[in-house]
């Protein structure tokens, strides 16, 4: 009997969860809010349905009832994309200048 | 782009995602993994554009609208200062959820460009699985919003309840998942909506009664939820990369939690069913005698610091509130130059959310490595010579330890009494988020400094 692609989807859901369990425990107390905030701009990665979403239409009907709700999330997401990673980088190099001290 | 080739990229791009949170395991690393996070994004983005191949005016407009959505959120990121960090994560939050029901939306719509069938005919396991993907982006969305708007002072952070409110709730979840099972058998339209709205209802009634100071918990749940929505939406297009990071950020998000939560002594389910405020109240007015209490100025403090080898300071989130990081760092670089050991002692709950004062403090250009954590700084408290507590307060409360009676009981707190003294800057003896008393403040060897924490600072450093 053959197996239904959904249940390898599903392994790797599942096997991500524990991936994602044993990494973020291992994250420093002192990056929880970069942490918080990188997630924030991963997750973002739905951008991708948005752009399939957006891109349905056709040359006459570039805006149709569906793809404009595919060009809305493509600003959303990017709005966390570039927001999310850009906020972690600058949190990120504050935590970089100490290193003179040693 | 063959199908098999794209598919292998997007798990290329969601290893990436995973070494990117790997990466914030230290601050060495950290850089390294927010740039493999950038990489993982540009391949999967790269990858859609060229599977879907539809490189006509329609791929102008994407360009455009991620090209506006980008400048806009990279605007942000530069203005934004560091104390306003969890309203702009909520926010973050917030947009997540809301793309999340907009891809649903349109995937319900037209489902025929996501290869799931024909609309009124979709596959029942793609519409279960968008149905999860849109409920759980819309409460993501209402719940960010209102937390947004309690953490930016639009609404006022006091819990809000109503009789009934759990009923309520339960209803309406029940009346979510009653909703799916028939959106499934009839594929109507109007249900679909009629689940959009009602998840979005929910997840303002979950938000609402929850307190101020049980923020943290609420932004690293909501953390969670956003990873799940999009845990979801990655089902329905059957694309791993979505999977992937929808399960790395829910698992993120419900740690976080737990942190959180544990910080408090409370469980989950006692933050999410009711306000710290409701329980407080009815303890709170016990005892309302006035108890004599040591206050000081700047001379004095400064006088106390100098002689002291080892100083501890306890950041709390007045601090932040006060905007004193920078010249709390002045004034332990006047110490240190006296040969005064400095250390700070954070709290897991210190700040609207998790790791938010070490943020302010690395602002500040403190070193990370005199920072500490509760656990690792508790048993040097006894050595020390004097603490310096800044805008915390319930987190150093010894009432936590003695009182079983005080709703804090059981509370991990900093062992600040143990210090031989202890410099409490504070506006008034108003209590804390919690409603209660601090102990702390009548102690012996406590001298309160009453004054804003910016300006006390500031003048200590004059004095030292």
């Amino acid at each position: 009997m053959e197996i239904d692609p959904f249940i390898f989807r599903l392994s790797i859901f599942i096997l991500s969860i524990f991936i994602g369990y044993y990494v973020v425990w291992s994250v420093t107390p002192s990056l929880h809010t970069p942490l918080m905030s990188v997630t924030n701009a991963i997750s973002s990665v739905i951008i991708v349905g948005a752009i399939i979403a957006a891109l349905s239409g056709n040359e006459e009907v570039i805006f149709s009832s569906s793809s404009i709700y595919g060009f809305l999330a493509i600003i959303l997401a990017a709005v966390n994309i570039f927001g999310g990673f850009l906020v972690t980088q600058r949190m990120l190099a504050m935590y970089k200048k100490k290193k003179k001290d040693k | 782009m063959s199908a098999n080739l794209s598919a292998t990229l997007y798990l290329i791009s969601g290893v990436l995602f995973i070494l990117a949170l790997r990466g914030l395991s230290s601050p060495e690393t950290s850089r390294q993994g927010n740039l493999f996070g950038i990489i993982g994004m540009l391949i999967a983005v790269t990858v859609t554009f060229l599977s879907v191949g539809n490189f006509t005016s329609g791929f102008v407009y994407v360009l455009i609208f991620l090209a506006i959505g980008g400048s806009i959120g990279a605007f942000i990121a530069y203005k934004i200062p560091m104390t306003a960090m969890p309203e702009l994560v909520a926010g973050f939050h917030s947009l997540v959820g809301l793309a999340a029901v907009f891809v649903a939306i349109s995937a319900f719509i037209n489902p025929e460009a996501f290869g799931l069938g024909t609309p009124g005919n979709i596959k029942l396991a793609s519409l279960v699985e968008m149905a999860i993907g849109a409920a759980v982006g819309a409460i993501t969305f209402s719940g960010s919003v209102i937390a947004f708007l309690k953490l930016q002072g639009i609404m006022s952070g006091a819990p809000i309840t109503f009789k009934g409110q759990h009923a309520l709730n339960a209803l309406i979840l029940v009346s979510i998942i009653i909703l799916t099972f028939y959106l499934c058998s009839t594929q109507s339209s109007n249900l679909f909506w009629i689940l959009i709205a009602v998840s979005f209802l929910i997840g303002f009634l979950i938000i609402i009664p929850i307190g101020g100071a049980d923020m943290p918990v609420v932004i690293s749940m909501l953390n969670s939820y956003s990873g799940w929505a999009a845990a979801g939406i990655g089902f329905t297009l059957e694309n791993t990369a979505l999977i992937i990071t929808g399960a790395l950020v829910g698992s993120s998000g419900a740690i976080l939690s737990y942190i959180m939560c544990k910080g408090m002594n409370r469980s989950f389910f006692n933050v999410i069913l009711g306000g710290f405020g409701a329980t407080a109240e009815s303890t709170g007015d016990k005892k309302t005698e006035q108890r004599p209490v040591k206050s000081g100025n700047a001379d004095d403090a400064a006088f106390l610091m100098k002689n002291a080898s080892s100083v501890i300071i306890v950041p709390g989130y007045g601090m932040a509130v006060a905007q004193a990081q920078h010249a709390l760092r002045e004034m332990v670089d006047t110490l240190k130059k006296n040969d005064i050991k400095v250390s700070y002692a954070i709290h897991p709950v210190a700040g609207r959310m998790p790791g938010h004062m070490n943020v302010l403090l690395a602002e500040a250009n403190v070193p990370y490595d005199e920072v500490f954590e509760l656990e690792e700084i508790n048993n040097d408290f006894a050595n020390a010579d004097v603490a310096f507590v800044i805008g915390a307060n319930d987190v150093t409360n010894p009432v936590a330890k003695t009182d079983p009676q005080s709703p804090i009981y059981g509370m991990p707190v900093l062992d600040v009494e143990k210090c031989k003294s202890v410099l409490f800057v504070k506006r008034s003896l108003s209590p804390g988020y919690a409603g209660i008393d601090n102990d702390l403040f009548y102690k012996e060897n406590t001298l309160m400094l009453f004054a804003d924490a910016k300006k006390m600072t500031e003048d200590i450093t004059k004095n030292l």
